[in-house]
């Protein structure tokens, strides 16, 4: 295996009450490979999302990405891995509702200090090979489901992040949405992308996903890397 | 416990900065009015209250010890309309010099054995009274506080054989300003024989004295029981009344533009504050009402969420304004003469039944329309996301050449323009306070820096060879009928042009003129010196440049039906003299009514009139205690003493400058609360939001300065607004200040402002703005993305 990109070492995550949501989780995940994290609702799986994206810190064990230490990083420097290495789809898109298409895609550029012009020229690029660039002015309030998710991958997409990390994308789409939000991230990860992908979905794992992962009451149940190395 | 008040204690549980806001302005609301009404309370009449107390004399009177007998004068407590007496007081003229060598004005001194009797009571404000020869009582002036004499400080009478020396032994308060202070009737006698100026005085109170004339006929009758020519002068307790109550009369439109100011300001932010906590918990009202709560109950219990902070501000602020009050009516108590002020129980329940009062309206108003609105209606305003309102202001901020957390921010009041308006009126109350607050203090120091242009004072020097009918002036006024002595001119002149240090100086002559139109004599100044001009504030027109011309102020005008231009005829002494009325100063002497004209105007009618008083400004960086006592040396060969004048500010203007910094200190305080509400409430609105933006890498520092930043616009509106209004305010006020007494106020004097100051007020409302901001803003910086996010 090459030096993994994701390198997670019996990582726990316990919140005051109830059992702990993760529970020494040790996970290692090489450059281009999409990962789906499968597991019924509860199991942990939004906790090791954000615990990859530095939104959160685990009580114990250690979250390298990129060569980062995210479990020591302070607020603002994990902001600004985020902003680096990070791009985030979530299952209810999080589109700002008062900023036009554009503007939610060039926000992260712009927060790590691109000049608007730079943004706008990245922004219309993607908006353009995600198919929605007529929308570029529109705000996300008009736009359908699938279209909304398209925008946010763009958003996810902008700093060009060494990792892809998805919340359950189709999870709040329809059939048709979901299948084309589907494609987007195959083809995603056709041209290299490493991403990790949270779902219910079976379908997308399927099409999307080189590696399924299996949560249970905060523990990995079932790797199909596990397996294949075995 | 109920489902009714589980909701209310929750509530106030969860909602801590609304809670703990609308604790604070109610607090602040009810601690400056409890200032306010307390300072109205002890501000009415307070010199009429004083004078009951101590049964004022309505005349003080002055008697020749060398035509009058104690016996004839006791006698004359029988005269017609004579209700009460006291005395005869044997009275002397003494200077005193301080053991530094610098000499106090002379000074009336009464001999009397204890502050009792039926007339004039002084009441001793510290030591006791004297009791034995060498011990000495000084009056407290109550215009001017100057440093605190300490009891037992000492004096030299340095122009009585063996310069016998006196102890400060205590401090008392005549309302009735009847001696500059008091010894034993035995020392004055001693002084006296020494060669002291020797007469009597007596104190009445007549049956009627409420018009010049009655008193006038009490002098009368008292005039009549004495030998003739044995009254050598008499002050009226209605001469004494005006000027008190001219200097309590500044308080009263400051405190009702205060108080006004504060209670909007209070009103206001509660409404607010309540208003904002409902339409965050519209949501939860719907789910209230889902449960099966009336509309009625939802009212309630958001009234209950906003009296229980209410009642305890209400309680704190009570105690608080206490407090505060104690010192500042121990001040006034000064300044009045009186004693009695303190914080009423009347104020304390008036002020917490119209707090509560408020709070009740205001949130009942507030808590109607949740109450009202559908269970479905507010179930959806839960939800909906907000109004596309204000994109345009995003669109166009997203160009601006700044960060983009600038630009975010910068667009947020827009997206909710009506609370924004609250914003900034919020601001506005805040800068408002501020700029009429400093304005005001500017001005009235100015009125009083004309005071402070001479340093030093140089009149006639009461040698103690001098056997004078009365001993000199009596304290309280120049009386009635006796000419004030005069100086030696030109021998003054050459001494002040020899003395080095001398700056500009002026002499003043007074006389009595009368003009047509005008009933009764005019005190009329005949000016003369190096820059006479100086000592004078103008309103319109030039100073006089030349004899015939004259200066006077707006009342004058308004009596006589002239203006500035006219001509007009002054008699003096049988003589008609035509001058000119060529400028209006800012004079309340002779409340308004002097003239002010060249000496050599009053000259054609009386050649012989001198100046009494000189005024003289030093050179900077002239000593002028070292220059007083120097030229008070020169002048005595010409019969004349120099003493310095006092610069201590006067306490009325002490006082009023506590009560504005304390008042507008509250408003700011007030308005930062207000600020400090919205934002957070804002934050809570948009944690969702601050969420993504974290998600995406914003770092906590952008994110405060998004926050920040979304208070600019609103700060700066604020601050423009509010240095509008507080301009306004202290224009209105100063007009009604000085327009209750039919004064015009100079320019140099309204406008306290320069543009510089206009543009630091205007700024001081983003200061009040970003105060508010910066806390709620630390918040939204460590907002848990994690869990902003979840609630989805
Ligand atoms: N902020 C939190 N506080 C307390 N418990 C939490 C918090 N976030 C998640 N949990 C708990 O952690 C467990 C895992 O949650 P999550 O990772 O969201 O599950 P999934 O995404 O797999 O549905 C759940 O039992 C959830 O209740
Ligand atoms: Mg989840």
């Amino acid at each position: 295996m090459p030096e993994p990109l994701i390198e997670m070492r019996e990582v726990s995550r316990r919140y005051d009450e109830g059992p702990p949501a993760l529970h020494e989780v040790s996970l290692r995940v090489a450059p281009g490979e999409s990962v789906a994290v499968l597991g019924p609702s509860g199991s942990g799986k939004s906790t090791l999302l954000n615990l990859l994206a530095g939104l959160d810190r685990p009580t114990a064990g250690t979250v390298t990405v990129d060569g980062v230490r995210v479990d020591q990083l302070g607020e603002a420097a994990s902001a600004r891995y985020r902003r680096a290495r990070i791009g985030l789809v979530f299952q209810f898109f999080n589109l700002l509702d008062d900023l036009t298409v554009a503007d939610n895609v060039m926000l992260p550029a712009q927060l790590a200090g691109m000049a608007r012009g730079t943004a706008q020229r990245r922004a219309a690029e993607l908006l353009g090979a995600l198919g929605v660039d007529r929308h570029a002015g529109a705000y996300p309030g008009r736009l359908s489901g699938g279209e909304r998710q398209r925008v946010a991958v763009a958003r996810a997409l902008m700093n060009r992040p060494a990792l892809l990390l998805a919340d359950e994308p189709t999870g709040a789409l329809d059939t048709a949405a979901g299948a084309d939000v589907r494609r987007l991230l195959a083809e995603l990860h056709a041209d290299g992308q490493t991403i990790i992908l949270v779902t219910h979905d079976l379908v997308l794992a399927e099409t999307c996903a080189t590696r399924t992962v299996r949560l249970l009451d905060g523990r990995i149940a079932d790797d199909t890397a596990a397996e294949l190395v075995r | 416990m109920s489902a009714l008040s589980r909701v209310v204690r929750s509530g106030v549980g969860r909602r801590r900065v609304p809670t703990v806001v609308i604790g604070l302005v109610v607090m602040i609301a009810v601690t400056s009015a409890v200032l306010g009404a307390s300072l109205m309370v002890a501000s009415r009449d307070p010199f009429d209250r004083a004078f009951g107390q101590q049964r004022g004399a309505h005349l003080s009177a002055q008697f020749d010890a060398g035509a009058v007998t104690p016996a004839q004068l006791a006698a004359s407590a029988r005269a017609d309309g004579v209700a009460a007496s006291a005395g005869p007081f044997p009275t002397t003229q003494v200077t005193l010099r301080e053991q530094r060598g610098r000499r106090l004005p002379p000074m009336a001194v009464v001999g009397r054995a204890a502050p009792d009797g039926a007339v004039d009571r002084p009441e001793l404000t510290a030591g006791r009274w004297a009791s034995a020869p060498g011990e000495i009582v000084l009056a407290v002036d109550p215009g001017r506080q100057g440093p605190p004499v300490p009891l037992g400080a000492t004096w030299t009478l340095p122009d009585l054989p063996g310069t016998p020396t006196v102890t400060l032994v205590g401090k008392a308060r005549s309302v009735s300003g009847t001696a500059d202070a008091w010894v034993t009737p035995a020392q004055v006698a001693a002084w006296t024989t020494a060669g002291g100026p020797r007469g009597y005085q007596m104190l009445y109170r007549f049956r009627a004295a409420g018009t010049t004339a009655q008193v006038e006929a009490g002098r009368a009758a008292v005039a009549g029981a004495v030998p003739a020519g044995a009254l050598t002068g008499a002050v009226s307790w209605l001469t004494t009344r005006r000027d008190a109550t001219e200097r309590t009369v500044l308080l009263v439109p400051f405190l009702i533009a205060f108080g006004v100011l504060g209670v909007v300001m209070a009103v206001f932010i509660v409404g607010n504050v309540i208003a904002g906590a409902i339409s965050a918990a519209t949501r939860r009202i719907g789910i209230l009402k889902a449960l099966g709560f009336t509309p009625a109950q939802v009212v309630r219990a958001y009234l209950g969420q906003a009296l229980v902070p209410a009642g305890v501000g209400v309680a704190a602020g009570l105690g608080l304004g206490t407090v505060l009050t104690k010192p500042i009516l121990n001040q006034t108590d000064r300044v009045y003469g009186t004693a009695d002020s303190g914080v009423a129980l009347g104020v304390h329940l008036v002020v917490a039944a119209g707090a509560l009062l408020v709070v009740t309206v205001t949130a009942w108003a507030a808590a109607a329309r949740a109450g009202r609105l559908r269970s479905v209606d507010a179930l959806a305003v839960g939800r909906t996301p907000r109004p596309g309102r204000g994109r345009w202001a995003a669109r166009w901020t997203a160009r601006l050449p700044l960060p983009r957390p600038l630009t975010l921010g910068l667009a947020h009041p827009f997206a909710r323009p009506l609370r924004s308006a609250s914003v900034v009126a919020a601001i506005a109350f805040g800068a408002a306070a501020v700029t009429f607050a400093v304005g005001l203090s500017v001005s009235l120091n100015r009125i009083q820096e004309v005071e402070d242009v001479a340093d030093v004072r140089v009149m006639p020097r009461f040698e103690g060879s001098r056997e004078g009918p009365g001993g000199g002036p009596p304290p309280g006024g120049t009386p009635v009928g006796e000419e004030p002595p005069s100086l030696d001119g030109p021998a003054v002149v050459a001494a002040l042009t020899a003395q080095p240090g001398t700056g500009d100086y002026v002499g003043l002559a007074q006389t009595e003129v009368t003009v047509p139109g005008v009933t009764g004599a005019l005190d009329a100044v005949g000016v003369t010196g190096t820059n006479a001009g100086r000592y004078y504030r103008m309103v319109s027109g030039s100073w006089l440049t030349g004899p015939g011309q004259i200066v006077v102020a707006t009342p004058f005008l308004t009596a006589t039906g002239t203006r500035v231009g006219d001509t007009v005829t002054l008699t003096g002494r049988g003589v008609e003299i035509a001058v000119r009325i060529v400028g209006e100063a800012f004079n309340v002497d002779g409340d308004g009514m002097q003239v002010v004209t060249d000496l050599a105007t009053l000259h054609a009618a009386e050649p012989d009139l001198a100046p009494a008083t000189y005024f003289v400004t030093v050179r900077p960086g002239t000593d002028r205690e070292a220059y007083a006592t120097g030229l008070g040396e020169a002048l005595r060969p010409a019969g004349a003493d120099a003493t310095t004048v006092s610069h201590e500010p006067d306490e009325m203007l002490l006082i009023i400058g506590t009560l504005t910094g304390l008042l507008s200190l509250m408003l700011v305080v007030v308005a930062g609360l207000g600020v400090l509400n919205v934002v957070v409430l804002e934050t809570r609105e948009r944690v969702h939001d601050l969420g993504v933006h974290k998600a995406l890498g914003m770092t906590p520092r952008q994110m405060t300065a998004m926050v920040v930043a979304s208070v600019v616009v609103t700060g700066l509106a604020g601050g423009a607004a509010g240095t509008a209004i507080g301009v306004a305010v202290q224009r209105a006020v100063l007009d009604a200040m000085a327009g209750g007494a039919g004064f015009a106020l100079p320019a140099s004097v309204t406008d306290a402002y320069r543009p510089v100051d206009l543009l630091l007020f205007g700024l001081g409302g983003l200061v009040i703005a970003v105060g508010g901001a910066l806390l709620p803003a630390g918040w939204a910086a460590r907002t848990r993305t994690a869990v902003a996010l979840r609630t989805e």
